[in-house]
């Protein structure tokens, strides 16, 4: 197959599944060849090329931070030796899409690394994944293997952690192998990994960014709303019948979002959107709204890493809340005050209140310390985990009256919370790949100076 | 001339001398640790604002001067 021009098929593949229509049956990730005859070749070109079709296909960042592509990719391009970081840390446990695209579709998130170095001018690239993700780190070193793309790209297995993931937590790890974010300014896009201006982006944004770069803007556009445009990885979980990763258009109503996930397995009370740092809204109003980002922000929520838990009318709320404000706490990197001591505070004033053991002025204090802890914090956990506690204070009010009263007997929901905290900053590598700090990152892999691949 | 106080959290440990040189500006938590209430400083509090970062023992208050 001879590689294209950048946008030159002018028809990508119709309607959903796209960046999951290359996943085969069986587990096994697509080899070289098999990715090229589902996608077509990784083509040529880049630069303010390439930058342009981003920023006409309206892409914007799935990790989290919704921030638009095309912007974050100018802001490194063209300056002094840019790098590339694929941020495939997923420390959301109640995430799984981005480990999926690394275990499932390698090549295609490599090609967007790919494409992305070309778009900033970066000669190197570092693929971070937690080091228990054994599965994803063995199909992108064999995906790898299989690859010569003039652009020198390291694999790195990084500790597990929730703000591990976090991005100066990634730089941070990779310079020093500390896995704990850093004060900002500066960003790393400014002054990253070595000092060097750092592309730092997430695996589901990097393969949408290797389809727009085959089929172009106009076919990312088919999909979705003009302010929402394309398709998205939603993990939905909870009380569905197949909780699972779901790749859906914007646009898409809730209900049929739950309907995708084997629809709901009891009445639900509630839904979580946007994971650990998100929000709770009743499910009589949540079940209304569409994903799209106005529908979510009037509702007080975002997206997040495209994360949905459904919350069935058998569990509690309150003990939901309880259970995850304290696995949030637990997870603080232990750097800054009113993170360690803020969040404690409240992981212990919310199972109180759900244990019906908080005295009188417990609700007033509990909400006093969510607005202090807002903004305090080096990065953003604890206004993540303060906005989630105070979503759960207006979704289950009514239930805060009642646990006042008694014990709540409702049964666990099974959320997915997370296996405990591994010690951050522990150094500890999957087989075959650089314990962090070892060495220079980029100089271990060198760029060969070749074209990619002959044209077969 | 606008001078805005910030803190490095990291580098806080809660001495809090920034709140007791500066409370009109700045409070304590529940844990010790300062809320910068006002970030921009009143050209009446300059000089107290520049002592407080001063006086920070691990250098966490942030004092940013600009010119405009």
């Amino acid at each position: 197959m001879t590689p294209g021009t950048l946008a030159a098929r002018r028809t990508g593949p119709e309607g959903l599944p796209r960046l999951l229509a290359g996943m085969a049956v069986d587990a096994a990730p697509p080899t070289l060849a098999g990715h090229e005859d589902r996608y077509g070749p990784l083509p040529t070109g880049g630069g303010a090329e390439l930058i342009e079709l981003v920023e006409q296909s309206g892409l914007r960042g799935r990790g989290g931070a919704d921030f638009p592509t095309a912007v974050k990719l100018r802001a490194v391009a063209g300056r002094r030796s840019p790098i590339v970081i694929v941020n495939g840390s997923e420390t959301e446990p109640a995430s799984a899409k981005d480990r999926l695209l690394l275990m499932r579709l390698p090549h295609l998130v490599l090609d967007g690394t790919v494409l992305a170095a070309r778009a900033v001018g970066a000669r190197h690239a570092v693929v971070r994944v937690g080091e228990r993700r054994v599965r994803a780190l063995d199909a992108l070193q064999q995906a790898l293997a299989e690859r010569s793309d003039g652009i020198g790209i390291e694999l790195v297995a990084g500790p597990e952690g929730y703000v591990t993931g976090e991005e100066t937590a990634v730089v941070h790890h990779l310079e020093r192998g500390i896995a704990k974010p850093t004060f900002i300014p500066p960003r790393p896009y400014e002054h990253g990994l070595h000092g060097r201006p750092t592309l730092v982006q997430n695996p589901e944004t990097l393969a949408q960014l290797a389809l727009i770069a085959r089929y172009g803007p106009e076919w990312f556009r088919e999909l979705g709303s003009a302010a929402d445009p394309g398709s998205v990885l939603v993990t939905i979980s909870g009380a569905v019948a197949a909780p699972n990763v779901y790749e859906l258009a914007f646009g898409t109503r809730m209900t049929d979002l739950l309907r995708a996930a084997g629809g709901r397995t009891e009445p639900l009370q509630a839904l979580l959107i946007g994971g650990y740092f998100g929000t709770w809204i009743s499910a009589a109003r949540g079940e209304q709204l569409r994903l799209s980002r106005a529908e979510l922000r009037s509702a007080g929520a975002a997206l997040g890493s495209g994360v949905v838990i459904a919350l069935g009318e058998s569990a509690c709320g309150l003990h939901e809340t309880a259970r995850i404000i304290s696995y949030l706490a637990g997870e603080s990197a232990g750097q800054c005050g009113p993170c360690v001591h803020g969040l404690a505070a409240i992981a212990e004033s919310v199972r109180a209140l759900a244990e019906g053991q908080a005295h009188s002025g417990e609700l007033a204090r509990l909400k006093r310390w969510c607005e202090e802890v807002r903004g305090r914090g080096a990065c953003h956990h604890p206004d993540g985990a303060a906005r989630f506690v105070q979503s759960a204070l207006a979704v289950f009010e009514p239930e805060l009256e009642r646990h006042r009263h008694g014990r709540c007997a409702a049964p666990a929901a099974g959320l997915p919370i997370g296996a405990p905290a591994a010690t951050p900053g522990r150094r500890r590598t999957a087989s075959g790949v650089r314990p962090p700090g070892s060495a220079d990152p980029v100089r271990r892999r060198p760029a060969p100076g070749r074209p990619r691949r002959e044209s077969r | 001339m606008s001078a805005r106080l910030r803190v490095n959290p990291i580098m806080c440990e809660g001495h809090a001398f920034c709140a007791d040189l500066l409370p009109e500006l700045i409070r304590l938590d529940d844990w010790g640790y300062p809320i910068i209430e006002e970030a921009e400083v009143p050209p009446d509090l300059l000089a107290l604002a520049r002592r407080a970062a001063d006086a920070c023992p691990t250098l966490a208050l942030l004092l940013d001067e600009r010119d405009d």
